[in-house]
């Protein structure tokens, strides 16, 4: 059987959707509301992104299409050095923090021991502590653990990769922590029971059931984990040494002189890599 | 069946902080028998089965099988397996791969873990479904792929948590005869936990009623529902009248009580009762026997008035009110079509009721 439907012209459609409430003034301005708060949040990054392709060399006028800056960018050498150094350094303390991180939410999710609830408020304490105070405690504190090697040994220790690495390793277990112990809180134990009943013992129970059941959560906590580090400035700058800064460091380095659409091409590749991320952890965590 | 003993418990005590959930219990289940742990929530049946699977350790006493004293043996080294009630597939693996689990974790060779698997599966009437996740199959298929991850072990005993809980009532109803030829096919002895008192009737071979943590009685169906040995036993099991007095004395075998308003009545005693104790008398409604009155009261009659008649298909269900403060249940069971009986029994009419001594018990506490 053939359908025809009824011709209907556009006005008289508008004034249906009128008359059945779905198109009212009020919502004509929620709409239009929405768009601006949009364009508020997004305008600026689309600008960024356009202009790291202008040929305009103050990166702030559309004079046409060029990958030059991003062929310049990839044959700078501090510039390249400075994004090796960030992916080592995101690289090691996402390791480092994840596995920290998932071994501390299970023991808070699991066990109950004295100091469990103290040691529940501090772990999520590095999250709502000011970035800045965190950084100078930080800071602080290497200062008198180098004193300390300085007076037993002697040597003399600067700051290099490996205090960044920690710092972000001290910053990011937190973060892991929350998102592991939500796919732990979601997990059945009864699960782990019935692997027991079935012969496993500790070891299997967790290789076999546990870990890949939780997994999802993990990679989350891990591609948090390596995000918040990629893209850390405040801990970067005070716990890099000398010749060994990271991007967003190197960056600002940069743009303290000028922004160049160089700059904006190195802050597109960053976002792209942070957005892929983002997404990825959001399909993982969907997956479950 | 054989007489050895698979699961021996002695004056097992589990305490959950001040809760006592099982209550010094002794029990012994026989080799290959279907036995089941019966009881309203709360009555220490599941505490009494984690402790056999090793879940649970016991506050005091022992738990042996086949004679082998447990003691704090974890789970994964005792020699049962178990059904749960959530039947916790591994939503991760295949149905293949949840059956093949236990024999992986014994290390046996890969086409012996293969053969057995799909043994299994057939056993369960699941051939063909290897390759599906848990969560593609329906609750009796769940149902059965958590039979046979446990089976395919061989287990010495199976323990099963309420495994039909989740079920609806036909998918229940043919599981559980399903679940009996099964067990009558492997051989293994079945510990079955219920709350379901027609469940436990249908299935086993004997039965154990907790409450409290405390275990009642022991028996056969027909024991526990025959001769149940205290009021809590007659109340859970099936339905029936209660009707509380004091012992005046013996007839014969029968013991007599009398009711605060002079009623008397005999019925049969579990255990000797002296002069004076408070029982309850307990008689099932379809032992009881309703008459037309003719004058005359027959031995263990009494007046009374019909109050009311359901026709429930198999059985009509009457009230009948014996004084201004008692009724008792009868049912009657229709073996001839109530439509040609229109001199059935209406409400307001009078009546007798006759309560054998036979089929009555006196209940102590």
């Amino acid at each position: 059987m053939i359908k025809t439907a009824p011709a209907t012209t556009a006005s008289a459609r508008i004034r249906g959707a009128f008359s059945e409430g779905r198109l009212t003034w009020s919502g004509l301005a929620l709409t239009g509301f929405s768009i601006l708060v949009y364009i508020f949040l997004y305008a600026p990054i689309i600008i960024l992104v356009l202009f790291s392709f202008t040929r305009d060399e103050f990166g702030v006028r559309w004079t046409g299409f060029t990958l030059d800056w991003y062929i310049r960018l990839f044959n700078n050498p501090r510039m390249m050095g400075a994004a090796w150094n960030t992916l080592v350094v995101a690289t090691v303390s996402t390791i480092v923090s994840t596995i920290i991180g998932t071994l501390l939410a299970m023991a808070m999710e699991r066990y109950r021991f004295r100091g469990r609830n103290a040691m529940e408020g501090l772990i999520y304490l590095p999250i709502v502590v000011p970035e800045i105070v965190m950084a100078v405690a930080l800071l602080a504190f290497s200062a008198i653990v180098f004193d300390v090697i300085k007076m037993v040994t002697g040597e003399t220790l600067r700051r290099n990769l490996a205090t960044v690495t920690i710092g972000h390793i001290a910053f990011s277990i937190s973060f892991v922590v929350v998102v592991v112990r939500t796919s732990l809180k979601n997990f059945d134990r009864r699960l782990e029971e019935a692997a027991a009943d079935l012969g496993a013992d500790n070891w299997n129970i967790f290789w076999r059931i546990t870990f890949p059941l939780i997994l999802p959560g993990i990679i989350g906590g891990a591609l948090l984990a390596f995000t918040l580090s990629l893209d850390d400035f405040i801990i970067s700058l005070f716990l890099s040494g000398p010749g060994t800064s990271l991007l967003p460091v190197e960056v600002y380095n940069r743009v303290r002189r000028a922004v160049t659409p160089e700059i904006n091409a190195i802050s597109t590749l960053m976002l792209i890599l942070s957005m892929a991320l983002v997404a990825l952890s959001q399909l993982l965590q969907r997956r479950r | 069946m054989s007489d050895s003993i698979a699961i021996e418990l002695r004056d097992v005590v589990k305490r959950f902080g001040d809760v006592i959930a099982v209550d010094h219990v002794n029990l012994q289940i026989r080799d290959g028998e279907f036995f089941s742990l019966l009881g309203p929530s709360g009555c220490g049946k599941t505490s009494t089965l984690r402790m056999i699977a090793g879940f649970e350790l016991p506050t005091a006493g022992s738990i042996l099988i086949h004679g082998r004293e447990m003691g704090i043996t974890p789970p994964h080294l005792r020699p049962v397996n178990t059904v749960f009630q959530s039947y916790a597939l591994f939503p991760h693996m295949t149905v293949a791969q949840n059956v093949a689990f236990g024999l992986e974790m014994r290390k046996k060779p890969k086409d012996e873990i293969a053969r057995q698997v799909k043994e299994a599966l057939e056993l369960v009437r699941l051939s063909g479904l290897e390759e599906r996740r848990p969560r593609q199959l329906s609750g009796g298929q769940q149902q059965r792929v958590a039979l046979a991850r446990a089976l395919v072990n061989h287990p010495e005993v199976l323990l099963l948590d309420e495994p039909l809980g989740a079920l609806d009532q036909k998918l229940r109803k043919e599981m559980q005869l399903e679940l009996k030829s099964l067990q009558a096919r492997v051989g293994i002895t079945f510990v079955f936990v219920t709350h379901d008192q027609e469940e436990a009737l249908t299935m086993s071979d004997r039965i154990a009623v907790m409450n409290k943590g405390k275990l009642l009685q022991v028996g056969t169906p027909t024991e526990i529902y025959e001769r149940p040995n205290c009021r809590f036993v007659a109340d859970f099991i099936g339905e029936t009248n209660f009707i509380d007095g004091v012992v005046i004395g013996r007839d014969g075998n029968y013991t007599v009580l009398e009711t605060p308003e002079g009623l008397r009545f005999r019925g049969l005693a579990t255990r000797p009762l002296s002069d004076g104790t408070a029982v309850t008398y307990s008689i099932r409604p379809e032992k009881v026997r309703l008459l037309a009155p003719n004058g005359e009261l027959p031995p263990n009659g009494l007046a009374g008035t019909v109050m009311t008649v359901n026709y429930i298909g198999s059985d009509t269900r009457i009230t009948v009110r014996i004084n201004d403060r008692r009724t008792i249940d009868i049912w009657e069971q229709n073996t001839r079509s109530t439509l040609d009986r229109d001199e059935y029994w209406q409400p307001g009419e009078a009546a007798v009721i006759v309560c054998p001594p036979d089929n009555a018990l006196v209940l102590s506490e």
